[in-house]
């Protein structure tokens, strides 16, 4: 009974470290850009089916197709950001860009069910079916392999935010957007940049989703409902948050899981949001929202 | 515009006389159902600025309440289920008071985002429950009218929830109520300072808001004959009615109904013609939105509203005079 709940820990913070590496696409898009992007979830999902074919026609290995999905998803999430976002009018900037970002997502899930139907597929590879034994605890190849890429990714994303100039701006831009424009960063390239690798790291996140789940051009609901429970959760446009938020989330669900029932564990996923936020408004650590653009 | 209003509404009594086939009726009748739920989710967010992406709760909620009722009154088939309708505009305006009280705590994109967790919430429940049977659904009385007749019927009774829910709608918009909600969109601190009971004034609205959606979800589910938790308690109803709403213009009194009318009468229309795939539709409707939203990011009606008054203008006034309307907002 206890190594059962010990292994619903040990999975949850595997399978967290996934959820970490889709969350933080949003959350930086978030903080930087003070929008939502609902499309998100689809777009985990299109990353999924784009290794899929590629792995299945092609037959390259999954870590292998992320060569193409990762700068395929920048480019478009570049596109959607220049097409439509951008025009938005600041006024209505948070509305609109849900509406906005929910409709590109309508359009690609249609794309998705024309392309694929809607029969649920899964990524498949030697290490995705074998498990290894440590500990006494078993631990499907994939879970190590994912959550070790999702560490090395968000490191990057650390060090990119943390140790370079664009980082330097992007954070400029997140504290500030004019004054970041006074002292000469051009706030807009630094939307757009933020935009495309916000959803470019998705498709890494897409792959390990698909590895680890079965999915079809729906899952995007499920997906983006739970990624924005862990951004709120995490204080939005906290990265840090977002991943510790992630693990907690997924920890949780996998202990309610075995204590009551799968069922219900979905259901406790948002029944900590409403309850949190009627405690702490602002995620659990998330500041006072001091952002007035 | 008393006289416009009266055309319309003539219009909307005689169009079943007019053209009763049923497979036009069903599709005016669908129309119906989205007109009211535009019109009353536009009540809350379109006026309060506050995006709620959970109303298909509302819609479930009134859907659930018409069916168990029904089984466990053992209400018989004909007219008599259509006096459950108020009961689950009730039921659907009590459950908006807890969640209101919950969601309206929070702002902007949090507020979006609690309205998506607790829809999911009553979704899962409706899956799980016994008294909502599950996945399996619930039935609800089958009347034996023919199939001209039980098209009408339906159609007239969602036609009256329809005429209620906008004659709320414009007394709310002409009334304080209806300004405080626009002082709240414009700037909810400003209008705290100012006097305004903004908590009061939301959680009204939202509950407001609820009830005609109730009421239609209620309608619906006794037109469908059956109910099921994945078609009450709809993640698409929620970006749908959005949509709509905006299409038309948000705040505004026609652009909900228009949105409404269009779209859904266009998916329909799509469902119809290519049955094979949901995946046409999909993508259509994403892209007349994303289209509408490039040209005329306010809506179609006020764009429209705009252009007519300039045209006049220049027909009047001669060049140089532009008429610009208010950002948004007039009835």
């Amino acid at each position: 009974m206890g190594s059962q709940y010990a292994q619903a820990v040990v999975d949850g913070v595997l399978t967290g470290g996934v959820y970490a590496l889709m969350a933080a696409g949003l959350t930086l898009i978030f903080g930087v850009m003070d929008i939502i992007n609902i499309a998100q979830g689809i777009l985990v999902v299109l990353s999924a089916y784009l290794s899929y074919v590629l792995s299945v026609h092609l037959g390259l290995d999954l870590f292998v197709t992320l060569v193409v999905t990762v700068p395929a998803l920048f480019v478009l999430g570049v596109a959607v950001e220049r097409l439509f976002i951008r025009r938005l009018p600041d006024r209505d900037r948070t509305a609109m860009s849900i509406l906005v970002t929910y409709a590109v997502a309508i359009v690609i899930e249609g794309i998705l069910i024309q392309v694929f139907g809607t029969t649920p597929v899964q990524l498949h590879a030697p290490y995705v079916d074998q498990s290894v034994h440590v500990f006494g605890f078993y631990l499907p190849y994939i879970y190590l392999y994912g959550f070790l890429l999702a560490v090395v990714l968000l490191g990057l994303l650390y060090a990119l935010i943390y140790m370079t100039r664009f980082g330097q701006a992007l954070r400029a831009a997140l504290q500030d957007r004019r004054a970041a424009e006074l002292i000469g960063i051009e706030v807009d390239k630094v939307r757009t940049l933020t935009f495309g690798i916000g959803v470019a790291v998705t498709a890494a996140g897409g792959m390990v989703f698909g590895a680890t789940n079965t999915f079809n051009p729906n899952s995007g609901y499920d997906l983006i409902s739970r990624l924005l429970t862990i951004i709120i959760l995490g204080g939005l446009g906290s990265i840090g948050g977002a991943m510790a938020a992630a693990v907690f989330m997924l920890v949780l669900e996998d202990v309610v899981a075995v204590a009551w029932s799968p069922i219900w564990s979905t259901l406790v996923f948002f029944a900590v949001l409403v309850i949190v936020l009627t405690v702490k408004p602002n995620g659990l650590f998330g500041h006072e929202a001091v952002r007035a653009q | 515009m008393v006289a416009a209003t009266l055309a319309v509404t003539a219009g909307f009594v005689l169009f079943p006389l007019v053209f009763s086939n049923p497979t036009t009726t069903s599709i005016a009748f669908f129309a119906l159902v989205y007109m009211v739920s535009a019109t009353a989710w536009n009540l809350f967010s379109g006026f309060s600025g506050y995006i709620a992406l959970g109303h298909a709760v509302f819609f479930g909620v009134g859907a659930y309440t018409l069916a168990v009722a029904a089984e466990k009154l053992h209400v018989a088939a004909g007219w008599l289920p259509f006096a459950l309708v108020p009961l689950a505009g009730l039921v659907a305006g009590l459950i908006a008071i807890p969640f209101g009280l919950i969601a309206l705590r929070t702002r902007r994109h949090t507020f979006v985002v609690i309205t998506i967790a607790i829809f999911f919430i009553f979704q899962l429940l409706a899956f799980n429950l016994t008294f909502t049977g599950g996945s399996s659904g619930l039935q609800t009385p089958f009347p034996l009218w023919t199939a001209v007749g039980y098209n009408q019927r339906f159609y007239y009774v969602a036609l009256a929830v329809l005429i209620v829910t906008v004659a709320v709608t414009v007394v709310v918009r002409r009334s304080r109520l209806g300004l405080q909600l626009l002082a709240i969109r414009d700037d909810e601190d400003r209008a705290l300072g100012l006097g305004v009971r903004t908590g009061r004034v939301k959680l009204f609205a939202f509950v407001l808001s609820a009830i005609p959606i109730g009421m239609i979800g209620a309608v619906y589910t006794y037109f469908l004959g059956q109910i099921f938790p994945q078609f009450a308690f709809d993640p698409l109803f929620d970006i749908t009615i959005a949509l709509m709403a905006f299409f038309g213009g948000l705040a505004t009194i026609v652009g909900p109904l228009l949105g409404a009318l269009v779209l859904e009468s266009m998916q329909q229309e799509f469902t119809l013609r290519f049955s094979a795939g949901g995946g046409t539709y999909l993508i259509a409707y994403g892209a007349v939105f994303l289209v509408v939203i490039l040209f005329m990011p306010r809506g179609v009606v006020p764009t429209l509203r705009d252009a007519l008054a300039n045209a006049r203008a220049r027909h009047v006034g001669g060049p140089g005079v532009r008429v610009q309307a208010p950002l948004r907002g007039r009835p």
